[in-house]
């Protein structure tokens, strides 16, 4: 199965004890590592720290969502001195164009692909490192530079203005908005470089894990991790670099002079016409035909992570293994056809919402049936209670509410009214943040002892998650109810219409609760790095978990495993009858060939 | 002792999202105005979305009572120390649950699709009907353009014809179109009592129908990232009666080519240029 695989040679101890990793300087240790470990933490400490900044941009946009026009506290006077201390509109636009921008390309894809696909691949699979360890640091190296690009974005001109999809022709047009003079051309810089990051990243997850598998680990023996991350992979693979060269298209609309997406005979702001004989529409299908899959880029990976917590916590093999890959496999193929559903009102030829529809509807299934197939794994387990387990249980409690609400917008005529409301926003909240966050609150927890060798606080865990999940339901949830209202999203100030005027209170309710969260996540930062000095010291298998990280050391050193990993049964045989005096089963413990079949018939 | 708190943690979590789902309308947050819709598509709309929140509503309460039971029961093996059960699955589950939610999703699918055939696809602009008016959306108002009162609009602005800003007036009681247009960037046609929405597109000219059924006045909206004053695009739908609609357009051109010197106002008749 696994001929190409070097480990065997590699992983051997005196082999790798004599290539002495330990003569490398602090440079190539900590900043230009080729330790794909390493750059996992790279990743995650700066996807972490890129959290905050979103978070904060958020919080900005609650306040003036719940106090239009106040005196920003504590910020206002230094942030927007010119305005006296309030955020005017513009800065408004900047701030929720931003907050989704860094969520979505700094954060979300790069937590979950760069940081956990980083840290798990290699040693799930039981490798020695990535397949090209060199591109692995490239991709994070890409990945700085998409930071100051954004970071540009944020203070050219008052910040871009085009919201995180850029639509043309407020995105492409130089009058159209301030944000639209420079800060949006720092905006597309910066959407490349994390697309050529991205880009590595995912061309190194396919082949390390098609060819540097261990011996006897078979596709099938691979835990969900590595499934949603291979599946994760592709997707970005095929769907990235129709965002990277629309983004080129857009940059040479607006530096190039060509008009790709500009019509002719457009004036803004008393600008002279525009040439044209472009067409807006085109940018939204090439935007959606990425943004789409992009969605599950930034939910697979966290549904792989959560399948392999949850079996462990629970003590039980998960429940319908092959469902769960092919599930995910369907989730990502219908992915690819389901991007008109973000076009219902854009103008596109009504008949084509019917197929759209349709396509969009059914993804639901996939879904539904990993859902299920949670719960089957739960049912008749020995839960442990610890904040793993509650971020997981969170993951599908919100993905249930999530999913749910998508049918909703997945119904053309529905969607027509709920498009571009706060439904919306609630939707997607709920997926990105109520599910993939929860889901990677709980690696970090779970994964935290594997590398930095000791464990995180429990209880100030648990107060993490229970501050986090209430702040978070009593955020979003309401906006739900400001969707069916008509509330629509991107507004500075909805409080003069007057169908919307009696929204104020429930606006100001929900900014209460995004800062009771947001100051939550200070538990999460303290645990974090006092966990990282004094926490109780953890062996290699703190949470008698059977996948292959768990045999290497914590911290694995450079070459991962001391011993040579030799995998004989999948990940999953919690609780086995064969396993003995343990509930669990390490894949590299050896069972007799007869005994195993027993197993795999069950 | 704690799974079990943490079972009924999660269960109230979802029991106060289920109440607040109800108590939403209760406290006056549901749709808007008086929680009807007003064109013959809304009144589709409201009852495709009531249709999904019941389904909605019924799988939301299956799923996290088997929630709150898998993790009770959980709970309750850990405390006694009774092993977990050693299972890979179960396919006729797998089948079961594969086949009933398939069911119930294309079910969906194919239902409401009527709805949207009907007035999108089908008739997509139908023929009878009288186009009103032009509405071109700009950087951050409503231009409105209606042909002089008797005359077809015109795909070009005429020299009779009669404009208003932020002021969209329709008849009620038969189906109407408007043309969108915009002017600059793109924009979206949104009036939520009448659950209408159309993006604006640069370029284009895109038909909008609807039929009106009660006359009053709605709130129009932009509903697409238009610039900094996006949020501040307020117009108005002002739904009319036949006959004062068409005494208002009389009226409306009067007061437009009367230049307050020459006393004589232009009747519907003897407009300035008929040519065309």
């Amino acid at each position: 199965m696994s001929t190409l695989n070097p480990s065997l040679d590699h992983a051997s101890p005196h082999g790798h004890a004599g290539h002495g990793h330990h003569e490398l300087g602090f440079v190539r240790t900590y900043l230009f590592s080729t330790d794909h470990k390493m750059i996992g933490i790279q990743f995650l400490m700066t996807t972490l720290l890129m959290m905050l900044v979103g978070g904060l941009f958020a919080l900005g946009v609650r306040w003036q969502l719940a106090w239009p026009w106040e005196r920003m506290p504590f910020y206002g006077d230094k942030l927007f001195p010119g305005e006296g201390g309030q955020i005017s509109p513009e800065a408004y636009t900047m701030l929720f164009t931003m907050h989704a921008s860094v969520m979505t390309f700094l954060v979300v894809i790069p937590i979950l692909g760069g940081a956990f696909g980083n840290l798990l691949i290699p040693l799930q699979i039981g490798a020695p490192d990535m397949a090209f360890p060199k591109l692995n640091m490239l991709s994070y190296w890409f990945f700085l530079p998409a930071i100051v690009c954004f970071g540009m974005a944020t203070v050219i001109d008052g910040g871009a203005a085009a919201g995180w999809t850029s639509y043309p022709l407020l995105s492409v047009l130089r009058d159209a908005a301030p944000g639209s003079r420079d800060a949006q051309t720092w905006w597309l810089f910066g959407v490349t470089f994390v697309g050529v990051s991205s880009m590595m990243g995912s061309i190194n997850y396919i082949t390390t894990i098609i060819n540097m598998r261990a011996p006897g680990m078979t596709l099938f023996r691979m835990p969900l991790t590595i499934w949603a991350m291979l599946i994760t992979a592709i997707l970005q693979a095929f769907a990235l670099p129709v965002l990277t060269s629309a983004g080129l298209m857009q940059l040479s609309d607006r530096l190039l002079g060509t008009c790709f997406f500009i019509p002719a005979g457009v004036i803004v702001n008393n600008a002279a016409p525009t040439v044209g004989g472009g067409q807006p529409l085109l940018w939204q299908h090439l935007f959606w035909f990425y943004s789409h899959p992009a969605v599950y880029i930034m939910l697979l990976p966290a549904m792989g992570m959560v399948s392999d917590m949850l079996a462990c916590m629970c003590r039980k093999p998960i429940f319908g293994y092959k469902p769960m890959v092919f599930s995910m496999a369907t989730i990502a193929g219908l992915g690819f056809i389901v991007w008109g559903h973000h076009m219902y009102a854009s103008g596109m030829n009504p008949a084509l919402g019917m197929t759209f529809m349709v396509a969009t509807i059914m993804i639901a299934l996939p879904s539904a049936i990993k859902t299920f197939n949670w719960i089957g794994t739960m049912w008749g387990g020995r839960l442990q209670f610890n904040a793993v387990l509650l971020n997981c249980v969170a993951f599908v409690s919100m993905f249930v509410i999530g999913g749910l609400s998508g049918i909703f917008m997945a119904a053309v005529p529905v969607d027509v009214y709920i498009h571009d409301t706060y439904f919306i926003v609630a939707h997607f909240h709920y997926i990105l943040f109520g599910s993939t966050l929860f889901g990677v609150f709980a690696a970090i927890q779970f994964w935290f002892p594997k590398f930095f060798g000791r464990m995180m606080n429990d209880t100030v865990a648990k107060c993490h998650f229970v501050l986090t999940f209430i702040g978070f339901n009593l955020t979003f949830f309401p906006m739900h109810l400001l969707g069916i209202a008509g509330m629509p999203r991107r507004y500075a100030d909805y409080l003069h219409l007057p169908y919307l005027e009696h929204l104020g209170p429930m606006n100001q309710f929900m900014t209460y609760a995004a800062m009771l969260m947001g100051s939550a996540q200070i538990l999460l930062i303290g645990n974090f790095f006092l966990s990282m000095f004094f926490g109780p010291k953890a062996g290699r298998n703190p949470w008698h978990a059977n996948s292959l990280e768990w045999f290497a050391p914590s911290p694995p050193p450079h070459g991962n495993f001391d011993v040579p990993p030799i995998v004989y049964h999948g990940p999953y045989e919690y609780s086995s009858p064969l396993s003995g005096d343990k509930d669990y089963l390490p894949q590299t413990e050896y069972v007799p060939l007869a005994q195993r079949r027993q197993v795999d018939a069950h | 002792m704690g799974g079990k708190l943490w079972a009924l943690f999660f269960m109230l979590t979802a029991l106060a999202a289920l109440a607040a789902t109800f108590a939403g309308p209760l406290l006056g947050v549901g749709f808007p105005g008086d929680g009807r819709a007003y064109t013959t598509i809304g009144v589709k709309i409201d009852s495709l979305f009531m249709l999904i929140l019941w389904i909605v509503v019924v799988v939301f309460i299956g799923t996290q009572l088997a929630l709150g039971y898998v993790l009770w029961k959980g709970a309750e093996a850990a405390t006694t120390g009774r092993p977990a059960q050693f299972s890979h699955g179960n396919p006729t589950l797998e089948v079961i649950w594969t086949i009933i939610p398939a069911a119930i999703l294309l079910f969906l699918a194919i239902y409401q699709m009527d709805v949207w055939a009907e007035y999108r696809i089908k008739t997509m602009i139908p023929k009878a009907n009288e186009v009103v008016a032009e509405v071109t959306a700009r950087q951050f108002e409503w231009r409105i353009r209606y042909p002089q009162a008797g005359k077809p609009l015109g795909l070009r602005p005429q020299p009779d014809d009669v404009h208003t800003v932020n002021d969209l007036r329709v008849p009620v009681g038969r189906s109407v179109s408007i043309n969108l247009r915009t002017e600059d960037v793109q924009h979206s046609f949104f009036v939520p009592h009448l659950r209408i929405k159309q993006d604006a597109v640069p370029g284009k000219v895109i038909p909008v129908w609807f039929h009106v059924t009660k006359a009053g006045e709605y709130d129009l909206v932009c509903a697409e990232l238009c610039g900094w004053g996006h949020y501040k695009m307020k117009a108005r739908v002002l739904a009319m009666p036949e006959d004062e609609f068409q005494a208002w357009k009389k009226q409306i051109a009067v007061e437009q080519f009367t230049d307050g010197v020459t006393a004589a106002a232009p009747d519907s008749n003897q407009t300035p240029n008929t040519a065309e």
